[in-house]
């Protein structure tokens, strides 16, 4: 794990990336990375993240900015900008179930090919999948769901780079943390190794690229 | 009364202590007004966690504790948090006994159509269908009708959330349920008669010898 300044982690994100972004409506999100890709102005972003969260807040700054062309997400009803430029075809949506969004992104960070989940079978999600059958029962194969970068939050971060949550901040973040090639990290707090104890850490320091200074 | 809140007092009785009940959001939320304060159910949100109170008081709302719409929650003794896996793996894994969902559509065998109107809202699912696919129960509180259409189906014109059906619908005019195979007339709403449900329901209704009044 490095430790760098907000401005320098942002820089390493090109254009048309592909960036996990943890929180679910803007819970648990790492606001300062998201305003500074605004500042920074990268574009076409093709974003995985729960929900479009609502203008000005979360992943709401970049639908506000125009700089998502893709968007993976599980709902994206309570932002009207997603919305619109969905329906006007400024980016591309693809809405996919929250439990089937997560397993995809678990497999994507354990090494496995895909899911198998009843989720979906016989509906609209179900189109252009493969449908397997295991002990008599339909299930859809749903792939893994990796990422260049993933963007996380969390609640204590010590000088290693181990992670703690609160609440239901914690949401995507640790799953996420798992599935990119490299893991940004903003912290509420970043205290001493030691202070998080064993048992307490969430996301162990090794998955963490990089943690975003403080102050 | 308010048909919401017939529908929301129905549906509370069906909850046992000891229960993990999933909540969706409208008329389904307003049921945990209506459990008795001496029956013990853990409500979940599905964004992480067990044990969801009421809004908290004026100033004590912290950003890290909401609900699943970005709401401020506050939790109860015995709460326990977790991430999405987890909290999916326990929709979709049979831990949640009852999930409550509104609908936009239930048909005659009890397929629920409620998470998008083609061309005109496409919110995106949420955990919807997990929820339908995976909980023990899944009851749909939802009125039973919308700008005088029946919301009863004979088939759903709408895409469906799952192709498993629902055990139950509570409506502000009746409960319905699919343990026959198909909707099966069980309760009228107070002051609502058999006929009166009937006329208002695209589905064909079974209807058994003895069909009681709502208890509510």
């Amino acid at each position: 794990m490095k430790a760098i300044s907000l401005e320098e982690a942002v820089a390493m994100i090109p254009a048309g990336a592909s960036v996990m972004v943890g929180g679910f409506m803007g819970v648990g999100t790492p606001e300062r990375l998201l305003d500074e890709i605004v500042r920074q102005k990268k574009t076409g972003l093709s974003l995985i993240c729960n929900d479009a969260a609502i203008p000005g807040k979360g992943v709401g700054k970049l639908f506000d900015a125009a700089l998502v062309a893709r968007l993976t997400a599980t709902h994206i009803g309570l932002n009207v900008k997603a919305q619109q430029q969905m329906l006007a075809n400024q980016i591309a949506v693809d809405l996919v179930p929250q439990g089937t969004f997560v397993e995809r992104i678990r497999a994507g960070g354990c090494g496995l090919g895909g899911v198998l989940t009843p989720t979906g079978v016989g509906t609209l999600v179900a189109q252009g999948k493969r449908e397997i059958e295991v002990d008599g029962k339909p299930f859809l194969l749903e792939t893994a769901l990796r990422a260049q970068f993933a963007l996380v939050h969390a609640f204590l971060a010590d000088y290693l780079g181990n992670l703690a949550y609160a609440l239901t901040s914690r949401n995507f973040n640790p799953v996420m943390a798992m599935a990119a090639d490299t893991v940004i990290v903003t912290a509420e707090n970043i205290v001493p190794v030691g202070v998080i104890a064993p048992d307490h850490v969430v996301t162990p320091a090794p998955l963490v690229d990089y943690l975003i200074t403080n102050g | 009364m308010d048909p919401q809140i017939i529908i929301a007092r129905r549906v509370a009785k069906e909850l046992r202590s000891g229960d993990l009940v999933n909540l969706g959001i409208g008329i389904p939320t307003l049921v945990a007004n209506y459990v008795p304060t001496d029956l013990k159910v853990f409500f979940q949100s599905e964004n992480g966690l067990i044990g969801t109170g009421p809004i908290p008081e004026q100033g004590l709302a912290h950003p890290t504790l909401t609900d699943a719409g970005g709401r401020p929650i506050s939790a109860l003794p015995g709460a326990s948090t977790f991430d999405s896996a987890m909290s999916f793996g326990l929709i979709r894994g049979g831990h949640v006994d009852v999930t409550v969902l509104g609908g936009l559509q239930v048909d005659a065998h009890g397929h629920l159509a409620n998470w998008m109107i083609p061309g005109k809202m496409v919110p995106g699912m949420g955990g919807a269908m997990d929820l339908v696919s995976g909980a023990k129960r899944v009851i749909v509180a939802m009125q039973h009708a919308a700008k005088g259409k029946s919301k009863i189906v004979a088939k759903c014109s709408l895409p469906l959330t799952s192709v498993r059906p629902v055990h139950l619908v509570v409506t502000d005019m009746a409960v319905i349920g699919f343990a026959a195979g198909s909707a099966t007339l069980l309760e009228t709403a107070p002051g609502v008669t058999i006929g009166e449900v009937m006329a208002a329901t695209e589905a064909d209704l079974l209807v058994g010898d003895h069909v009681p009044e709502m208890m509510i």
